[in-house]
């Protein structure tokens, strides 16, 4: 059972498309994140979820409800803003409480609310607090505690932790997955870092322009990107993309090696071939596939990112961290042939 | 608190040898002569006020036998206490009035987007550009067909608000992030909710500023209330006051005398909301 459906939702504003009709189903007590470039419609996206932008055409479905002409206090929906929207005038207890002002909850019920809601985010001591003698880390939690006190179907995070440093980052990402997994409900989650994505998401919606590029868990969308974008933007160090023509079955790449292709296609084709730093390793087994030059060395302790070149291309590779190439040693570079993706160059999709 | 610390720190490291700044005292005397400049009527007045009649125009400024007489004579006159009264009335429903409606229509320019927002804007702005003396004459036209002459609403109905005040608060909300709207719009407050509990208690420095401003404005106006009047009863304090002259010959004393009560409210206004703008100001310092 959906908790949230999106069907053929469209965004415009004036006579610019900026949503081309997007659907998507989010499950119950799903944890779902849009991830995708500055400017891909994910904020618009969520905004129309929660009621703050109107929808041009399409339906937004919520619990089973149309939700389309509700307002956002009727849509069983609560919002973690990046800005954290806690009110600087008000003590940490009425910020929370805030989202049952309308509540027609008795008063004794909605202390013992927050008190709750404060608790299980640990903040009981931080009650009478006002926003400005709190931490970052801290603001962001009171923010999640009015969102959870009204119990919402959904809860919509619009990059909530982009404010924040990376170490706290990591912590709070942390926390609101355990969070989610205590408190069950359904997230939509907005962010542009695909770490933040892979790491919270039970399923990642990729945008790109207006458009979903591909919708699926972590693994799927690693494993088995769509095309070239998703490949290029999940995972880092991005995916190494190597454009090559094939010719008698094989595929013909930086003019120097040949691959064999694992698809039928006509001679002159141009066809991108994918393979993520993490699967191409210097030596060791699997099928060598391009004799390449160190260009440059990165050390991460464990492993050594190493940059070669092969013809004219830049590739990145992994190599132990104890055994590393010298710069400009010759090194033969090899990758498991099932780790390799192939893209059609000109439309960018992945040959499956 | 640790940002203020750190920069105070700071100042004291780089206190390089300091080389005597002429110009500093320059400043200096310019400004002593400024605050003199600004000081000289208010002692007078004060000064004056505590003079017998044969004193006045004895320019000195210790009077020679002060005597509390002037302020017995004012206080014991009835009218002096009805002008004060009138004055009051009209300072604080003008004040109240502009303070909320300069700040919802300030509000609603500012977080709504419909058509034509920006020409009502420019519209009220543009009216900032003509003075007072010129719209006196269609007041009072104005006031003459609908019957408002001489009484209290007559005086206050062209101060009820002002475009300054609509400019002012429409640029402060600019200040409050959209993000605190539509949160409180989520967690289900109406409009006229939110504006009063998230957007104006956002916006205290600028309501204290613009409280300040009207008080004083409508204290101390004189054209208006004298050409909207004709009963004495319904004078304001400096219509009022005026009136100490026109019997036989100007009492100087008298007149320095109700002045220097009248400038008491204006004090008092001043005290209560500057705190609010100096707390307001540390407050936005302090923020994250
Ligand atoms: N009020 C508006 N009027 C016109 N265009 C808008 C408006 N709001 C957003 N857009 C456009 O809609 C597109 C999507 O914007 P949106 O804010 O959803 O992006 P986003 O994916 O959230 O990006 P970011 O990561 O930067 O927050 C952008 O191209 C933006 O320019
Ligand atoms: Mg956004």
């Amino acid at each position: 059972m959906a908790t949230l459906s999106l069907r053929n939702l469209v965004k415009a504003y004036g006579t610019t498309e900026v949503l081309h009709s997007i659907n998507l189903d989010v499950a119950e007590g799903e944890f779902i994140v849009l991830v995708g470039p500055s400017g891909c419609g994910k904020s618009t996206t969520l905004r129309m979820v929660a009621g703050l932008e109107e929808v041009t055409s399409g339906e937004i479905e919520i619990a089973g409800r149309i939700v389309n002409n509700l307002e956002p206090k009727d849509r069983d929906i609560a919002m973690v803003f990046q800005n954290y929207a806690i009110y600087p005038h008000m003590s940490v207890r009425k910020n929370i409480g805030f989202g049952l002002r309308t509540s027609k909850m008795p008063k004794p019920d909605k202390e013992a609310r927050i008190d709750e809601v404060a608790a299980i985010l640990g903040m009981t001591d931080l009650l009478n607090r006002r926003p400005a003698q709190l931490s970052g880390g801290q603001r962001q939690r009171v923010a999640i505690g009015r969102a959870m006190v009204r119990d919402p179907a959904v809860f919509l995070f619009d990059e909530p932790l982009s404010n924040l440093d990376a170490q706290l980052r990591t912590q709070m990402r942390l926390e609101i997955k355990k969070l989610h997994q205590r408190v069950g409900s359904t997230i939509v989650f907005v962010t542009h870092d695909q770490v933040e994505a892979m790491t919270m998401a039970d399923r990642i919606v990729i945008m790109k322009d207006g458009h979903i590029q591909q919708v699926g868990t972590p693994q799927d969308v690693y494993q088995t990107p769509a095309n070239m974008f998703v490949a290029q933007f999940i995972g880092a160090p991005s995916m190494n993309m190597l454009p090559g023509t094939v010719r008698d079955g094989r595929l013909n790449i930086a003019s120097m090696t040949d691959i064999a292709f694992p698809f039928t296609a006509v001679d002159g084709y141009d066809i991108t071939m994918g393979i993520r730093p993490d699967d191409l390793r210097i030596g060791g087994e699997g099928t060598p596939l391009f004799e390449a030059t160190v260009s440059v060395l990165e050390p991460l302790g464990s492993e050594t990112l190493v940059y070669a070149d092969i013809g004219g291309h830049e590739v990145i590779a992994r190599a132990s961290g104890r055994t590393p190439p010298a710069l400009g040693d010759r090194v033969t570079l090899v990758a498991n042939p099932e780790e390799i993706h192939f893209f059609d160059t000109n439309t960018g999709e992945a040959l499956r | 608190m640790t940002d203020i610390r750190a920069s105070s720190e700071t100042l004291l490291d780089t206190r390089a040898p300091v080389k005597r700044d002429y110009t500093q005292y320059i400043r200096w005397l310019l400004l002593f002569g400024g605050g003199l400049l600004m000081i000289m009527p208010i002692t007078y007045m004060l000064s004056t006020s505590f003079k017998w009649p044969h004193e006045v125009y004895n320019l000195n400024l210790i009077p020679e036998e002060p005597t509390l007489d002037n302020y017995i004579h004012v206080l014991e006159d009835g009218r002096f206490f009805r002008w004060f009264i009138n004055s009051l009335i009209i300072a604080v429903i003008t004040t109240i009035s502009n303070v909320l409606f300069d700040s919802l229509v300030g509000y609603t320019l500012c977080k709504f987007k419909f058509r034509g927002r920006y020409i009502i804007f420019i519209a009220i702005l543009s009216t900032l550009m003509i003075p007072t003396e010129m719209l006196v004459i269609p007041w009072y036209l104005m006031s003459q067909s609908f019957g408002w002459l001489d009484s209290y609403w007559g005086i206050m109905f062209p101060g009820l608000m002002t475009a300054f005040g609509t400019f002012l608060m429409k640029q402060f909300f600019e200040t409050v992030p959209d993000d605190f709207i539509e949160a409180a719009r989520i967690d289900g407050l109406n409009e006229l909710q939110i504006w009063w509990t998230v957007a104006m208690p956002l916006v205290k420095p600028a309501l204290s500023a613009l409280a300040i401003f009207v008080f004083l404005g409508n204290w101390t106006a004189f054209i208006w209330p004298l050409i909207v009047t004709n009963s004495q009863e319904l004078y304001t304090l400096p219509v009022g006051l005026t009136t100490f002259s026109v019997e036989q010959q100007v009492e100087w004393e008298l007149i320095m005398t109700g002045a220097a009560l009248a400038t008491i409210p204006t004090l008092i206004v001043f005290l209560i909301f500057q705190r609010y703008i100096i707390r307001g100001v540390v407050m936005a310092g302090l923020k994250g």
